[in-house]
C-alpha cells in the first residue's frame, strides 16, 4: 500500500455540464406547464393577452409568493410554518390600531413589519428554543395569533387607511407594472442569491439534508432555524402591507387559508417537504403558473373553488408522476 | 456426532462498498450453546440479521433440521422455531412490558379481540418462568431499567415455541449479578433442548456459558470447535490475528509537548473522572468494549455534550465548548463514529461535503465561490487519494471507504491541531483502511496530534503511542504502547478480568 | 414532569372540570345536565373526526382532507335526499360512509404504493374534495326545505333524553377503544408510531397499516359528512371549511404526539370535549365569543409543551453506580 500517494488522480468538478443539468431539471419541466397554460389561455379566451388583464393576473399570487420564497428555505431545513395567514391576519390588526393612534404611513409599514418578525419569533423560539415540532407549534400559533385579531376587532373592521398607504396594493410603478410585481421580483431574487449563493443558504440546505451531521460540522443549526422562522413572520408582514393596503380595510378574517395555498405553491415548486432540496427558480414559476391557473379559469367564469381541483391535482400529478416512472423503470430493469 | 438443529452454509452477503458476509458458515447443535466471536465489523450483526429474516442472503443457504428454508419475514423466521434477543432492544417504549412481550401473537379471546387478562397473566408466568418476577407486566417499558428492557426482550424470545435462540450481546448492559441470573436461564434453556448462539465479547462469559464456538473475522469464518479443545490464547489468535496481510505504517515518532489537557471531566451518566493529556506528533488510541463511554467522551470533547464538571486546556488556554463551531475554531475536529447519520451528508455533492466547515475561507462576504471551493475540495480529496467519478457526485454514491476519506478530507480543510478519530476504519474495505493508516501517520509526522477511539486491537496497537482503556464511562488503565503491550492484557483490561496467574 | 404525562387525560379532565366550577361560580344553573348533553352533542362530530385523525397520527402521517371529505360526502347526500327523498335514512349515512371511506382508500394509496408524504398529499385531495363539491351541486347550496324531515330527525331524536348525535359519537368512541385497546390492528398503529423498524421485526407492515388508518379516517369524514349536513341543515362548498386544523388541534390537546405512537382514546375524546367546551363557556361567563380562538392556540401550544417534556427519551447510561439511582 506504499504507492498509494506516489500518483494522484485527478478528479473532475463535473462530469455533465451545468446547462444540461439546468435543462432535464424540475423549474425546466415546471417552466413547459407554465407555457403551456399560457399558451392554453390566450387561446381559450380573447381577453387573456392583454396588457392589463395580464398585470392584474399577478395580483393573485404575487403576496402569497412573497411568502412563498421564504417559506421555501424553511421547509428545505426541514420545518414548516402554518401560522402565515394568521401572522397577516394579526399584523394587518395592530396596524389598523396604530392607524386608530394616528399613525403616518410609513409608521404603519414599519409596525406591520415589525410585528411579522415578532410573531416568526415566537414561533421560532418554541421549535428551536424548546425543541417542538413545528407543524404542532404553528398549528397552534395559527389560532393564537388569528384569535388575537379576533379578540381586537371582534366583527369589525379598520378603515381609512391613508391615501399613500393604497399605493403597496394598488400603485403602478411603470405602465401596467404594479408595485407588488416589481416587490416580487425583487424578493424572488433576494431569496435566490440568499438560498442558492451564500455561505447561509448553503447551510440551510446541509440542515434539512442531516440536521445532526451539520451540527457535527460546526454549523449552528438552531440559530439559521430561527433566523428562517423570523424571515418567514417578515415575509408575512410585508404580504399584511400589500394585502391591508390592496383592500383598503382590515378584518380578522384576512388571507384565511393561505397557509396551504402558500405551501403547495412551495412543493409545487419542486421544494421537498422533507427538506434538504429544492431551488428558487421552481417556486417563482410554481407561483406564476398557479396565478395563470386562476387566472385563466377565472376569464372562463370558472369559480375560484373549481380552481382549487386543478392546483391540488397538480400537486399531486407532478410529485406521483416521477414516482411511477421510476417504479416502471425499475420493474422494466429486472 | 450430533446433527445440527440450523445449518448456515456458503452464506455471503455484499452492501455497497462492502463484502460483510464472505462464505460463511454456522451449525447450532441441540442442547448447546455456541458462541460467536469476533471483532466490531467482522459481520456477527449482519449473520444475526440473515437469520433474523431482516436481510436475504446474496449466496448460500438455510437450513432448519435438514430441510433448507428461506428466511423471508418475521413470520418465516417464527414458523421454523428461531427467536432472537437483540443487541439494540427493538422493543416498544410506550408499551407495557406484557404487550411487549407478546406484540404480535397475543392471546385471543373468543371475539379475536385481545385477552388481557390472559396477557398480563401469560407476561406473568414468563418473567417469572426467567426469573424475572420483580418485573410487574403493567409497567410501560420505558419506566424500567435498561437491565430489565433486556430481561423484557428476553421473555419475548421465550414467548414464541423456538427450538433456536439467538442472543446477540445480550450481557452488554448488565451488571455481574444480572449476569449471573442470565446464565441460570441459559443453563434452562439448555436442558430444554434449545439451541443457543450466543453473542459475545468477553472470554470469561463465553467459557462459562458456551461449548463450542466460531470465530469470524472481515466476514470470514476463521475456525469453530468445542471450546474444551482450544484455549483462550488460540481464540484470541483467530479473532486479531491479521498480521499476515495489514501492514501499519513505520513512523518514527518525534512527540512533543502537550497540547491537549483534560481535567476531572465528569458527566451525569456518561463518564467519570476523566484526566489525561495529549501530547503534539502523538496519536493517543483509545480501547474498550462497546458503550464504554469513549464517543461520549470524545463528543464531549467536542463541545456536542456539556460536561458538568471539568476543565479543558488546549495549547495553554482554558476553553469552554459552547457547541461544535467553537471546538472547530480551537483547532479540535472529530470524526464521528456514525459516519452515515453524523459524519457525511450523503445526497449533498462530495464538494458541498467537503467544504461545509471552511466557507468562510472559500466564500466572499457570505457569498459562495465556487472555485475556490472545489479548488479547495481537489486538494483535499486528491491528497487522500478519493475514488470518484466528479467531485460533484453525491457522497452517497462513493464506497464506505471514500465516505470516510471524505468526511476526513472536510475536517482536513480546515487546518486542525487535533484530529479526534471515532473507530475511523469500521466498516471500511482493506484498502481504504491502510490508507486512512498511512495519511495518520503523515499528519502526526507534521506536527498534527491524533485521538483514536478504536475497537481492533491491531489497529489500537499498530497505531497508537500509548492506549486509554476505557471501561463503565471510567479510565481503567493508560498503557505505553511498547513491545511489553499484549493484545490479550488490553483484552482483560476493557473486560475488567484480572490477569491469569501463568 | 413524567407523573404529568402519565396522567395526561386525568390532568385534561381536571382542567375542564375547573372550567366548569368556574363558569357555574360566574354564572350558577350553568351544571344543568341539559347543558352538559348541550355540549357533548355540540362536539359529537369533533369526537369522531378526531378519533379518525388519532389513528392517522399515531402512525406518524397526518390527514389534512378530513374536513373536504366530510363536506363532499355530505353534499352527496343531500343531492340524494333533495333528489330521491324515498331513499331511507340509513342508507344514506351508509353511502356518506363509503364515499368518505372511498376518498380515504385514494388518500392511502398514494401515501402506500408511491410513498408521497401524506401532508402532501391530503394537501392535494383537501382542495380537490372541496372543489368537486362545487362542480356536483352546481355552485348552489342545498337549503333546509330541500330535505325530507327524516333526514334532519336522525340526528335529533332524543333517547334516554340524549340526542341521537350524541348516541352516533358515544358508539363510535366505544368502537375505537376497543379497536385501539383490544385488537391487533389497533396495537400495530401504535408499534409502528412508536418504533418501526422495531414494528418490521415483529412482523407488521407499515405502509399497510398507515393505508388502513387513512381508511378509517376517511369513512369516518364521510359519516361525520351525513351528519354535519343533518344538523347544520345545510350542503354547501362552505361546509366545514378549515375544520381539519380544528381537528389536529383536539388531537395535540388530547395528549396526541405528532411524532407518533403516544395518545389514548379517552385523552383525544377529551381534547374534543375541552375545544367543545371553551365555545359553550365563553358566552355564558360573558366572554366575547372572539376570544375562543385564542384560547384554543394558546391551549395547543401549552399542550405541546406539556407533551414534549414529559416525553424526553432515556439515554443509555454508562456509569454502572449511576444506574441504580436512575
Amino acid at each position: 500500500m506504499s504507492d498509494v500517494k506516489t500518483q494522484t488522480r485527478h478528479i473532475a468538478d463535473r462530469l455533465e455540464s451545468p446547462l444540461k443539468l439546468a435543462v432535464f431539471s424540475w423549474p425546466s419541466l415546471l417552466l413547459v406547464v407554465a407555457i403551456a397554460l399560457f399558451i392554453l389561455n390566450s387561446f381559450m379566451s380573447p381577453y387573456f393577452l392583454s396588457a392589463w388583464s395580464l398585470s392584474d393576473a399577478t395580483f393573485n399570487f404575487t403576496e402569497k409568493a412573497i411568502i412563498a420564497f421564504a417559506m421555501a428555505l424553511l421547509i428545505i431545513s426541514g420545518e414548516i410554518d402554518l401560522s402565515v395567514a394568521a401572522i397577516i391576519a394579526l399584523s394587518s390588526t395592530i396596524m389598523g390600531l396604530c392607524l386608530q393612534l394616528g399613525f403616518g404611513t410609513s409608521e404603519l409599514v414599519l409596525v406591520g413589519l415589525f410585528v411579522g418578525v415578532l410573531c416568526g419569533a415566537f414561533n421560532g423560539s418554541l421549535v428551536v428554543g424548546l425543541g417542538l415540532p413545528s407543524i404542532v407549534v404553528t398549528i397552534g400559533t395559527m389560532s393564537f395569533f388569528r384569535g388575537i385579531s379576533f379578540i381586537i376587532l371582534g366583527d369589525q373592521a379598520f378603515n381609512g387607511y391613508p391615501a399613500e398607504f393604497a399605493f403597496f396594493g394598488q400603485g403602478y410603478v411603470w405602465w401596467v407594472i404594479s408595485f407588488e410585481f416589481v416587490l416580487f421580483l425583487i424578493v424572488a431574487f433576494a431569496y435566490f442569491v440568499l438560498l442558492h449563493k451564500t455561505n447561509f443558504g448553503r447551510q440551510i440546505f446541509v440542515i434539512g439534508n442531516n440536521a445532526t451531521a451539520a451540527q457535527f460540522s460546526g454549523v449552528r443549526v438552531k440559530r439559521v432555524k430561527f433566523i428562517l422562522f423570523c424571515l418567514v413572520g417578515l415575509m408575512s408582514g410585508i404580504a399584511a402591507v400589500l394585502l391591508t393596503s390592496r383592500l383598503g380595510s382590515t378584518r380578522p378574517s384576512i388571507a384565511q387559508g393561505w397557509e396551504l395555498e402558500v405551501i403547495t405553491m412551495v412543493v409545487l415548486g419542486g421544494i421537498s417537504i422533507l427538506g434538504g432540496s429544492g431551488t428558487i427558480q421552481g417556486v417563482f414559476i410554481a407561483a406564476f403558473i398557479m396565478g395563470l391557473i386562476s387566472f385563466g379559469l377565472g376569464l372562463l367564469n370558472v369559480p375560484g373553488i373549481v380552481m382549487s381541483i386543478f392546483i391540488g391535482a397538480l400537486l399531486i400529478i407532478v410529485i406521483a408522476l416521477p414516482i411511477i416512472a421510476g417504479k416502471i423503470k425499475n420493474r422494466l430493469k429486472a | 456426532m450430533q446433527n445440527s438443529v440450523i445449518k448456515l452454509s456458503g452464506i455471503s452477503k455484499s452492501f455497497p462498498g462492502v463484502k460483510a458476509l464472505r462464505n460463511v458458515e454456522l451449525e447450532l447443535y441441540r442442547g448447546q450453546v455456541t458462541a460467536l466471536i469476533g471483532e466490531n465489523g467482522a459481520g456477527k450483526s449482519t449473520l444475526v440479521k440473515t437469520m433474523t429474516g431482516i436481510y436475504q442472503p446474496d449466496e448460500g443457504e438455510i437450513s432448519v433440521n435438514g430441510k433448507v428454508v428461506v428466511l423471508g419475514s418475521a413470520h418465516d423466521v417464527f414458523s421454523h422455531g428461531i427467536t432472537a434477543i437483540h443487541q439494540e432492544t427493538v422493543l416498544f417504549d410506550e408499551m407495557s412490558v406484557a404487550e411487549n412481550i407478546y406484540l404480535g401473537h397475543t392471546p385471543k379471546t373468543k371475539f379475536r379481540t385481545i385477552d388481557w387478562k390472559k396477557l398480563y397473566s401469560d407476561a406473568a408466568i414468563i418473567l417469572n418462568d426467567i426469573g424475572a418476577s420483580h418485573i410487574d407486566a403493567h409497567t410501560k417499558l420505558k419506566e424500567i431499567s435498561i437491565a430489565n428492557k433486556h430481561l423484557v426482550s428476553v421473555a419475548r424470545a421465550l414467548s414464541v415455541e423456538a427450538d433456536i435462540v439467538i442472543m446477540d450481546e445480550p450481557t452488554a448492559a448488565l451488571s455481574h449479578k444480572e449476569i449471573e441470573d442470565l446464565f441460570q436461564l441459559v443453563d434452562k434453556l439448555k436442558n430444554d433442548g434449545k439451541a443457543i448462539l450466543f453473542i459475545s465479547h468477553k472470554f470469561d462469559e463465553i467459557y462459562k456459558i458456551a461449548e463450542r464456538y466460531t470465530v469470524f473475522r472481515d466476514g470470514q469464518m476463521v475456525g469453530r470447535g468445542m471450546l474444551s479443545d482450544t484455549s483462550q490464547d488460540e481464540i484470541v489468535q483467530m479473532m486479531v490475528g491479521r498480521s499476515v496481510d495489514q501492514i501499519f505504517p513505520k513512523r518514527n515518532a518525534s512527540i512533543g509537548a502537550p497540547v491537549l489537557h483534560v481535567e476531572n471531566y465528569n458527566h451525569p451518566t456518561e463518564f467519570a473522572d476523566i484526566n489525561f493529556e495529549l501530547n503534539k506528533g502523538e496519536i493517543l488510541g483509545f480501547y474498550g468494549l462497546v458503550g464504554a463511554g469513549r464517543s461520549e467522551l470524545m463528543q464531549a470533547l467536542f463541545g456536542i455534550t456539556k460536561p458538568s464538571s471539568g476543565t479543558l486546556t488546549i495549547s495553554g488556554q482554558e476553553i469552554t465548548l459552547k457547541g461544535p463551531a467553537d471546538a472547530v475554531k480551537a483547532g479540535i475536529v472529530y470524526l464521528p463514529e456514525e459516519r452515515g447519520k453524523q459524519g457525511v451528508i450523503l445526497d449533498l455533492p462530495i464538494v458541498e461535503n467537503i467544504s461545509l466547515p471552511s466557507l468562510h475561507t472559500t466564500s466572499k462576504n457570505g457569498f459562495l465561490k465556487m472555485v475556490n471551493e472545489f479548488a479547495l475540495a481537489r486538494k483535499y480529496a486528491e491528497r487522500l487519494d478519493l475514488r470518484a467519478a466528479s467531485l460533484s457526485q453525491h457522497a452517497g454514491t462513493l464506497s464506505g471507504g471514500n465516505q470516510q476519506k471524505v468526511v476526513i478530507a472536510k475536517w482536513l480543510a480546515v487546518e486542525p491541531n487535533i484530529l479526534i478519530l471515532d473507530e475511523p476504519t469500521k466498516g471500511i474495505d482493506i484498502g481504504s483502511k491502510a490508507a486512512v493508516h498511512s495519511f495518520m501517520a503523515e499528519l502526526v509526522a507534521e506536527g498534527l496530534s491524533v485521538i483514536m477511539v478504536s475497537s481492533e486491537i491491531p489497529e489500537v496497537m499498530g497505531m497508537s503511542d500509548r492506549i486509554i482503556v476505557m471501561r463503565d464511562g471510567l479510565i481503567a488503565d493508560i498503557f505505553q504502547n511498547n513491545e511489553d503491550l499484549t493484545a490479550e492484557t488490553l483484552i482483560r483490561s476493557a473486560a475488567g478480568i484480572e490477569e491469569q496467574v501463568a | 414532569m413524567r407523573s404529568i404525562h402519565r396522567y395526561h387525560e386525568f390532568w385534561l379532565t381536571l382542567i375542564i372540570a375547573l372550567m366548569v366550577v368556574g363558569t357555574t361560580l360566574r354564572s350558577p344553573g350553568f351544571i344543568s345536565g341539559q347543558k352538559m348533553i348541550e355540549i357533548f352533542n355540540d362536539s359529537s362530530m369533533l369526537i369522531i373526526l378526531a378519533l379518525g385523525q388519532m389513528a392517522v397520527i399515531l402512525t406518524r402521517s397526518i390527514d389534512l382532507s378530513m374536513a373536504s371529505n366530510l363536506a363532499l360526502s355530505g353534499m352527496i347526500v343531500a343531492l340524494i335526499n333533495a333528489a330521491y327523498p324515498e331513499i331511507p335514512i340509513p342508507v344514506l349515512m351508509l353511502i356518506a360512509t363509503s364515499c368518505g371511506l372511498l376518498m380515504g382508500v385514494f388518500n392511502g394509496s398514494l401515501v402506500w404504493w408511491l410513498g408521497i408524504p401524506s401532508i402532501v398529499v391530503t394537501l392535494g385531495t383537501l382542495t380537490i374534495y372541496r372543489g368537486i363539491i362545487f362542480v356536483l351541486a352546481g355552485g348552489k347550496w342545498v337549503n333546509a326545505d330541500a330535505f325530507t324531515e327524516n333526514f334532519i330527525q336522525y340526528t335529533r331524536v332524543e333517547f334516554l333524553g340524549i340526542p341521537a348525535l350524541s348516541w352516533y359519537a358515544i358508539i363510535i368512541v366505544l368502537a375505537f377503544f376497543i379497536f385501539m385497546t383490544r385488537t391487533s390492528a389497533g396495537r400495530s398503529i401504535y408499534a409502528i408510531g412508536i418504533n418501526p423498524s422495531a414494528a418490521l421485526y415483529t412482523g407488521i407492515n407499515i405502509g399497510k397499516t398507515q393505508f388502513m388508518t387513512f381508511c378509517i379516517s376517511g369513512a369516518l369524514s364521510g359519516f361525520c359528512g351525513y351528519l354535519w349536513v343533518s344538523r347544520y341543515v345545510i350542503g354547501s362548498v362552505e361546509v366545514a371549511k378549515g375544520y381539519e386544523l380544528i381537528v389536529v388541534a383536539a388531537c395535540v390537546i388530547g395528549g396526541i404526539s405528532i411524532a407518533g405512537g403516544v395518545g389514548t382514546v379517552i385523552g383525544t375524546v377529551l381534547g374534543a370535549l375541552f375545544l367543545g367546551f371553551i365555545s359553550n363557556a365563553l358566552p355564558v361567563i360573558g366572554v366575547s365569543p372572539f376570544w375562543q380562538m385564542a384560547i384554543s392556540g394558546g391551549a395547543i401550544i401549552l399542550a405541546v409543551i406539556i407533551n414534549a417534556s414529559s416525553q424526553t427519551q432515556g439515554k443509555r447510561i454508562i456509569l454502572k453506580n449511576r444506574e441504580a439511582q436512575s
